[in-house]
């Protein structure tokens, strides 16, 4: 776990990650919060809060006396929004180091270039 | 929620010195609580006056609605887990687990023995042949398999290597999700428990100086290092909870920071770290004495 950051929210990212790459397919159920709090030895309280975060913002749906579940078409929405925020995240303080560095605009699409075909 | 353990105003003296100092705090029922502080902060003071071992000098308790002391309505649904827990030396393991459903109504004799076997206790060997570690597995399995709705660990595991230690964590989280109640710990290994706590209750010198959940507590500080000039600027007009440097390099610990303050520290070429809930309580607990003296 991140230290800087509140572990509600990194459970959270953990299950949309999970999402994203296909380990949760969607309309599949979700580990129960007692499960998430014993796999990453946290307070199950926690566990809850970061599973209803996903909750709130339709990603989960519960379904009464049986669990969580993840919601069609979740994938999509998350993918969307990550998008959104890869801008933020990692596109500027890539560029921001690369001009630290002295490396050019060219360079460094050279250097996309050759990692993707690495 | 309901408070289940409600402190007000409570001071404990013996002779000059006020080992708990005006201190008030409530506890919310089914949740885990660190309580953490330096030796000698009054940790386990405040503990027997929760579970009416000792008397407070002034103020009041309340534990489940009621006062504690001598009260067996409370006290049954109590454990209290004891850094050095005295046993009869020619008793056994064996003796005291049976003896325990006569304390603890709730006790689940099943479950002790599946912790007998996770901690490997000899159950048949005599007391006074046990490794300080193995009595401590003792009162850890008397903690968990009591299920006493309210739960007191006091250094529960003193001599318990890390395995032993890692065991008690996940058998305390298992249970609790499964047995919700109230356990209350008290360590100095606050890295290795720091996930675990719902809330924070840090003591020092017999006062209250963090009582917080512990989601809000992390990200509460954070370390900026840089060139001493840049980190002067930005810490300038800031709460500085330590300061340290080497050469041309400072580095100052600061209270929370805002999203537009830590990309403006970035710009600046500041480096951000976070810090430690137990980084944390060092560094807010080691003020030195004479402080205290002069401040009282």
């Amino acid at each position: 776990m991140d230290e800087s950051r509140p572990i509600f929210v990194q459970i959270a990212e953990q299950i949309e990650n999970d999402i994203l790459s296909g380990t949760l397919p969607e309309e599949a159920q979700v580990p129960s919060t007692n499960e998430f709090a014993a796999f990453y030895r946290i307070n199950p309280a926690t566990a809850g809060k970061g599973v209803n975060l996903l909750v709130e913002a339709g990603i989960l749906y519960k379904k009464r006396g049986i669990g969580m579940f993840v919601t069609s078409g979740s994938r999509a929405r998350l993918v969307t929004q990550r998008r959104e925020e890869f801008h933020t995240e990692y596109l500027r303080p890539l560029v921001a180091e690369a001009a630290k560095l002295g490396i050019t605009q060219h360079q460094l699409a050279d250097m996309i270039r050759e990692e993707k075909s690495a | 929620m309901t408070a289940l353990i409600e402190v007000n105003n409570l001071t404990k003296r013996f002779g000059k010195l006020a080992a708990i100092n005006n201190v008030s705090f409530t506890v919310e029922e089914n949740t885990i609580h660190g309580l953490l502080g330096r030796n000698g902060a009054g940790k386990t003071t405040l503990m027997q006056l929760l579970t009416g071992q000792e008397f407070a000098t002034s103020g009041s308790i309340r534990v489940f609605g009621e006062s504690p002391v001598e009260n067996a309505r409370v006290l049954n649904k109590v454990c209290f887990v004891k850094e050095s827990q005295k046993y009869p030396e020619d008793f056994t393991a064996t003796h005291v687990f049976r003896s325990a459903p006569w304390f603890f109504p709730a006790w689940d004799a099943d479950y002790a023995q599946r912790l007998i076997a996770d901690f490997r206790l000899p159950v048949g060997r005599r007391i006074k042949k046990l490794s300080r570690g193995q009595l401590s597995s003792i009162g850890v399995i008397v903690g968990l398999a009591s299920r006493a709705p309210l739960t007191f660990f006091d250094e529960p595991y003193l001599g318990l290597d890390a395995v032993a230690r890692q065991i008690f964590y996940d058998r305390l989280l298992e249970d609790y999700a499964e047995h919700p109640r109230t356990v209350i710990l008290s360590t100095h290994l606050i890295d290795e428990v720091s996930d675990l706590l719902e809330n924070v209750l840090v003591l020092n010198d017999g006062e209250v100086i963090i009582d917080s959940d512990a989601e809000s507590l992390r990200g509460s500080a954070t370390t900026v290092v840089g060139k001493r000039s840049d980190v002067e600027a930005f810490a300038a007009h800031r709460e500085i909870l330590h300061r340290d440097g080497i050469g041309g390099i400072a580095t100052v610990t600061v209270a929370r920071l805002s999203d537009t303050e830590r990309s403006e520290a970035l710009a600046r070429g500041l480096e951000l770290s976070p810090v430690s809930l137990q980084q944390l309580i060092v560094q807010k607990t080691k003020a030195p004495s004479q402080e205290f003296e002069q401040s009282a």
